[in-house]
């Protein structure tokens, strides 16, 4: 803190008046700078809505949902696109919840205070700032390359569903640990007392008590987790998933190709009409990802009396 | 669950019954463990991984040619680092000079001017930014931020540039410095600005004098933090700052950074095993250890300036 300023000359009160107007001058104008500069973040958020949206309109339809990409931008659709980033979504929702979920139990109701939580726990906020390129480093060896020789048939998982999922399951990981916490914490300790009281074993109590209470918070924070991984480009471009696929996946081990995807690849190309292709698939990213956010908001607010936050 | 109190303690039937059940929740322990070793499990797979295959760069290249070489080619041979690494530090600085300003404004603003309506509407909106799909921001930077800047008053800009990628990362990185500084900055008492109000202080002089020097701690992890971000960031650069590694410092230039190079070359059809394609291990563990170090610093920071409070 700086230090106190030394009155060494005493002023007179019409010099201080003077002084008074002055500093109560300068609040106002850095009150308007604060507001212009909490503007600039909103007005930015309108502008690049508004752009996406006025280039986004001319191909969007339901041709454009049910047709495979094209050469021809007028035939062209993100039918491909949206139906890999449900397979992409289900199946690392299917491996991050439970493996989250269960991290977060171990580390609120079971881990004792020593140096092995502790540095679980430290490792869990590192991971969750590691850049996601790495993460696609990462699947690309582990899951594409690591699976050569034991995997399905021999050919590893490929630039497979399973692949891509598995690789944004471990990027999202670190964030559903955290929210499940979150909520687990929330849930107060007079029910686990209650709870041992009559008997029960640790599991039971999580099982039949801390979950239930805990659940809307974590599907809130699961949510906005895979939200998040909805949006991921590079971890799959690094992956090597393709960029240009005309059909949907059937299984896991098919290959796939995702919303962001096609929208960089389109983006990429310098005719004028594939950008606007993408943005009609940027609009159909964005419905979804405001849908989930609602989903997530709801449930807060829905389930939030339930819980101390 | 089959608990009955009403068994008659002696029967063995009971005994069985509770070892069994001791055994489940050993199980269950050690299941649970099981999730939470894959975090760390991944720390280390990542790490080796990078290493292993770095390693063998580095035993082809010699690791002070690499980080000090001015030159990058890898098709002629050339090796040299820097201009991946100087065009990285450039769009995430340039970006700093949005974020910082910004989201500074942004969080002393929600969090000392407000009121709770304000920023029960403002604090969503803001946050919104930080859930936009980064290929969105690259999107945006390409056809709508550089054909303005093309229109207004730099009639020279390239296609591809640095100027448009920092305008957007910057953007992107706002809420991390607001929502941050935000919550930093109303972790101060309110006893401490009512003791500077008594003194005579006005609202303005309690906030940079007071409240912000309080909350310095968390503001500065807050713009490390957003810094760190912006490092490795990937889609919007390598959609809006293109993919030419220039050594340069001029912004509005096309430049390559470190992500984009990775992206470039996972794209391209380098097979794997050759230097070129073991060039991207190499630049992935130098960018591994520029975000760890910057994260490390900002959680040391914040361990160890914050004021504590009781």
């Amino acid at each position: 803190m700086s230090s106190p300023e030394q009155p060494t000359k005493r002023i007179t009160s019409s010099q201080f008046r003077v002084r008074l107007r002055a500093r109560h001058l300068t609040g106002t104008l850095f009150v308007a700078l604060a507001m212009i500069g909490t503007t600039i973040g909103v007005v930015l958020l309108a502008v690049l809505l508004f752009e996406v949206a006025r280039d986004g309109v001319r191909f969007l339809s339901l041709d454009f949902l049910n047709s495979f990409p094209s050469r021809k931008p007028e035939l062209a659709g993100f039918k491909s696109a949206l139906w890999g980033s449900i397979w992409l979504i289900t199946f690392t929702a299917l491996w991050a919840f439970p493996l989250g979920v269960g991290a977060a139990i171990y580390l609120e109701e079971y881990a004792s205070k020593n140096r092995v939580t502790s540095l679980i726990q430290i490792n869990v906020s590192n991971l969750a700032s590691v850049p996601s390129i790495v993460f696609g480093l990462l699947g690309l060896q582990l899951f594409v390359r690591g699976t050569v020789g034991i995997g399905p048939d021999f050919g590893g998982f490929g630039r497979s569903v399973l692949a891509g999922s598995l690789t944004l399951a471990l990027l999202i990981l670190p964030v559903v640990i955290v929210a499940a916490q979150e909520a687990i914490k929330a849930v107060p300790s007079s029910t686990r007392e209650a709870s041992y009281g009559l008997g029960a074993t640790r599991w039971q109590t999580i099982q039949h008590h801390v979950l239930p209470q805990a659940l809307p918070g974590i599907m809130t924070g699961t949510i906005l987790a895979i939200a998040r991984a909805i949006g991921e480009t590079a971890p799959l471009i690094v992956l090597g998933a393709f960029t240009f696929v005309a059909f949907t996946p059937s299984g896991v081990l098919d290959s796939f190709t995702a919303m962001p995807i096609q929208i960089y690849s389109w983006t990429s190309r310098p005719q004028a009409d594939f950008q606007d292709l993408a943005a009609s698939g940027i609009l159909v990213l964005l419905f979804v990802l405001l849908t989930m956010n609602t989903i997530a908001v709801f449930l807060r607010h829905r389930f939030g009396h339930l819980t101390k936050n | 669950m089959s608990t009955t109190a009403v068994v008659n303690p002696g029967r063995p039937q009971r005994f069985g019954h509770r070892r069994s059940q001791q055994f489940t929740e050993r199980v269950i322990a050690a299941v649970l463990f099981g999730c939470a070793a894959v975090t760390v499990l991944t720390t280390v797979g990542i790490v080796v991984i990078l290493f292993s295959e770095g390693l063998s760069f580095f035993r082809e290249i010699h690791p002070v040619d690499f980080l000090t070489g001015t030159r990058w080619t890898p098709a002629s041979g050339n090796f040299g680092v820097l201009p991946l690494i100087l065009g990285t530090l450039m769009i995430a600085v340039g970006a700093s000079f949005i974020s910082i300003p910004v989201g500074t404004l942004s969080a002393i603003f929600l969090a000392e001017y407000a009121s709770p309506k304000v920023r029960s509407i403002i604090k969503p909106i803001l946050e919104v930014l930080a859930g936009i799909p980064t290929i969105v921001y690259g999107f945006f930077a390409l056809t709508f931020i550089t054909p303005l800047l093309r229109d207004s008053w730099l009639p020279d800009v390239g296609i591809f540039n640095a100027l448009s990628a920092m305008i957007v990362v910057g953007i992107m990185t706002v809420p991390m410095v607001s929502s941050i500084s935000d919550d930093s900055l109303r972790a101060v008492p309110e006893s401490l600005r009512e003791a500077a109000y008594g003194v005579g202080a006005t609202k303005f002089e309690v906030i940079t004098r007071v409240t912000f020097p309080s909350a310095l701690s968390g503001i500065v992890a807050s713009y490390i933090l957003a810094i760190s971000r912006a490092v490795g960031e990937t889609m919007a650069v390598t959609v809006a700052a293109g993919a030419t590694p220039h050594l340069t410092l001029n912004p509005l230039e096309s430049v390559q950074t470190m992500t984009a190079y990775i992206v470039q070359v996972t794209q391209g059809e380098a097979p794997h095993g050759t230097i070129e394609f073991r060039t991207i291990f190499a630049i992935a563990m130098t960018l591994f250890a520029m975000t760890m170090i910057m994260n490390l610093l900002s959680a040391r920071i914040v361990s160890k300036f914050r004021e504590r409070y009781e």
